[in-house]
């Protein structure tokens, strides 16, 4: 029993993390209809970024995460004003191979300048707590917390605010809904600050979790959210948090049953069964191709 | 139009003679097949600087000395095989075809060493691996025989898997090991598969053998069940790069075992990743600075001079496989394939950093004994020596 509950909050640390990527490519998918294969990479300098700030400057973990979200954001948008915005009515291919390239830019950028591995400073340092058999971090805490608390404001946001309702609106209809006087490209240019803020908060979550990072590590971890957003639904914010939700628990307790080897295969058999059965995700709608 | 003309004329006129000055070279061209990005840049880096300190120095005393006293200069082609199996095999075919160098130094990492080989075999071309432990890099796969033209500078798996098994056992007393490997990378997989096999038949018990794969940063499912099964140590035959953050993870969840590993972890990047975590663990390696001989210690003392760190294990096996290459360069006295490996496979014993090199003859696998270091205050420490 110790041992399931133990397994169960690896999961949802897991989970987490998962989603708060998954959550840029879903919103954005969802505003654009694009794929932003940069975002796991954007995802990978955002922990560089805090390793930057914390050999600078040893500041507390609430001041690190902000800071980051905010240099993240900016990124963000700029990669969409440089190199997404004079593709936006190219086909949807070239925006595609875009983002694709725009990822291996900063991949190697990073590449370049820090070809090691580089050991994160401690940002948190965590307490365990044990109960019974199960042993909790404070640090799993605090991941869990910080990543549930921004998605229910990310949810809060776009279901409550005139802001969220543009956003909503632009995914619906693009074409019209300028000519409501809903400022487009200020609206899109959010779309990717808070996509690129919740990718930056995952790495810093993820670069204290796991305080061993590389310029390649945006790769799988990018690739995996990628799948927990198609798995809940691309262009749904609350199928891209239950999709992640689904991953990490998948992944987690095919280790716990299987052998490990196998949970690659039992993970992305499930994509495929999901896929068969719910081809637009667990949540996702079937939209309306527009002519 | 006639600008492109001119520019294309322009281009061919700057890029002729140099392709054709390259052919007419006179120097001894070495290739090298090294790590230098992807998931081990600092395996690269290591076998870059030692082979360059190595060339430097004979290129200063005039070049390697070939038949009727004649010496030749040594020129080195550093090739990048981004630690991948197909870039590795693709930079061995481009080494030898094209750039037509008389042997290969590396790759290092038995996945990249494997196609190297077999490319290198079907070629004719010497290769000779630094550090790739595993069997099947100087094995002929469908024969089962050695292959020709591929040799190591180190010891294999197998015998490493005795050293560790018999270290686990014998020197920590300890009766239940767990294991954890990444299943999609070569050496993991072997040292793995063949310490479990060693350990068991020694007397010892596998009470968890778990896998995870390439790029993987979360462990923690994987490390539950090993801490379900309670073991006294756990095997890490993974490279230095994974083992901070396995290592940090068994913590946090509460494990105590000690870790040990193979020589896989011999890159110090292990003590700045690992820090306080990776403390204490044993791991088998090449060869220790503690116990050198005076010519180690002269190579230990140049490197450290040269490049600002103590040399690993790799640099070492660098220093060592450059040096079998030059001592088969004076003995066969050509600069030719075929006379260079006639030689090398006539060499029976050679002194190097790393200690004796012995080879039975016809096959390409040193005899070499290994040292099992400590990861100690920050630093390795010897413990024990393991003859072959």
């Amino acid at each position: 029993m110790d041992y399931f509950a133990q397994q169960a909050i690896n999961a949802v640390q897991l989970g987490s993390i998962y989603a708060l990527i998954a959550l840029g490519y879903s919103m954005v998918y969802g505003v654009l209809v694009m794929i932003n294969f940069a975002h796991g990479d954007v995802f990978m300098v955002s922990s560089f970024f805090c390793f930057l700030l914390l050999l600078v400057l040893p500041v507390p973990f609430g001041a690190a995460l902000i800071i980051v979200m905010l240099a993240t954001a900016i990124l963000g948008v700029a990669i969409e004003r440089l190199a997404y915005r004079p593709l936006r009515n190219a086909p949807r291919v070239s925006a595609i191979i875009t983002a694709l390239g725009c990822g291996l830019v900063i991949q190697n950028t990073t590449l370049s300048l820090s070809p090691y591995s580089q050991r994160m400073p401690e940002l948190f340092v965590p307490v365990l707590q044990h109960f019974g058999g199960v042993t909790v971090s404070s640090l799993q805490v605090l991941i869990i917390g910080v990543s549930v608390g921004l998605m229910i404001a990310l949810d809060f946001f776009i279901r409550k605010t005139r802001y969220g309702m543009a956003m909503r609106a632009i995914a619906q209809d693009r074409i019209s809904v300028p000519l409501m006087g809903v400022p487009v490209n200020q609206i899109i240019a959010m779309t990717f600050a808070i996509g690129a803020a919740l990718g930056g908060a995952a790495g810093v979550l993820y670069a204290s979790a796991y305080p061993v990072i590389s310029a390649t590590m945006g790769v799988l971890v990018g690739w995996k959210a990628f799948v927990a957003a198609v798995i809940g639904g691309i262009g749904n914010v609350r199928g891209a948090v239950l999709g992640a939700y689904v991953l990490g628990a998948v992944e987690v307790f095919t280790v716990t049953i299987l052998p490990s080897t196998y949970r690659d295969l039992v993970v992305y058999s499930l994509l495929l069964v999901i896929l068969v059965f719910k081809p637009y995700g667990l949540l996702g709608r079937p939209s309306v191709q527009k002519v | 139009m006639t600008n492109t003309l001119r520019l294309l004329s322009l281009l061919l006129a700057v890029l002729l003679p140099t392709g054709c000055g390259s052919q007419k070279s006179d120097a001894v061209k070495i290739g090298m097949n090294i790590e230098l990005t992807g998931e081990i840049p600092a395996v690269g880096a290591s076998s870059k600087n030692a082979a360059e300190m190595f060339f430097e120095k004979i290129n200063a005393a005039g070049g390697v000395p070939l038949a009727e006293g004649k010496k030749k200069k040594v020129e080195l082609v550093i090739r990048d095989n981004g630690a991948k199996a197909d870039q590795a095999a693709s930079v061995a075919q481009q080494l030898i075809s094209s750039q037509d160098v008389v042997a290969m130094v590396g790759p290092n990492s038995s996945a990249c060493a494997i196609p190297a080989g077999e490319i290198a075999e079907a070629l004719k071309c010497v290769m000779i691996s630094p550090w790739s432990t595993n069997p099947k890099t100087t094995t002929d796969t469908t024969t089962g025989q050695p292959k020709k033209y591929v040799f190591r500078g180190c010891f294999t798996d197998p015998f490493q898997a005795i050293v560790l098994a018999k270290f686990v056992l014998n020197d920590l007393g300890a009766k239940k090991a767990a294991v954890l490997y990444d299943v999609s990378s070569e050496a993991p997989l072997g040292q793995a598969t063949l310490f479990k096999d060693t350990f068991t038949a020694n007397g010892g018990e596998i009470v968890a053998f778990e896998t995870f794969t390439t790029g993987d940063k979360d462990f923690s499912a994987q490390l539950t069940n090993i801490r379900a099964a309670n073991p006294d140590v756990i095997f890490l035959p993974t490279y230095y790069n994974d083992v901070p953050l396995i290592a940090q993870q068994a913590r946090r969840l509460g494990i105590t075992a000690k870790f040990v590993g193979s020589d896989a972890w011999s890159s110090p990047e292990i003590i700045k990743l690992g820090g306080a975590d990776v403390e204490g663990s044993y791991f088998c390696n090449h060869f220790s600075t503690q116990i050198a001989t005076d010519e180690a210690k002269q190579f230990v003392t140049d490197y450290t001079a040269k490049y600002g760190q103590a040399p690993d294990d790799v640099a070492a096996l660098t220093y060592d496989a450059c040096g079998l290459i030059t001592e088969a360069l004076k003995e066969g006295g050509k600069n030719d394939r075929e006379a260079l490996r006639e030689a090398l496979a006539k060499i029976r014993e050679y002194k190097g950093v790393t200690g004796t090199f012995r080879f039975e003859p016809g096959s390409g696998d040193p005899l070499k004994s290994a040292v099992v270091l400590q990861i100690k205050d920050g630093a390795f420490q010897w413990v024990t020596n393991a003859q072959p």
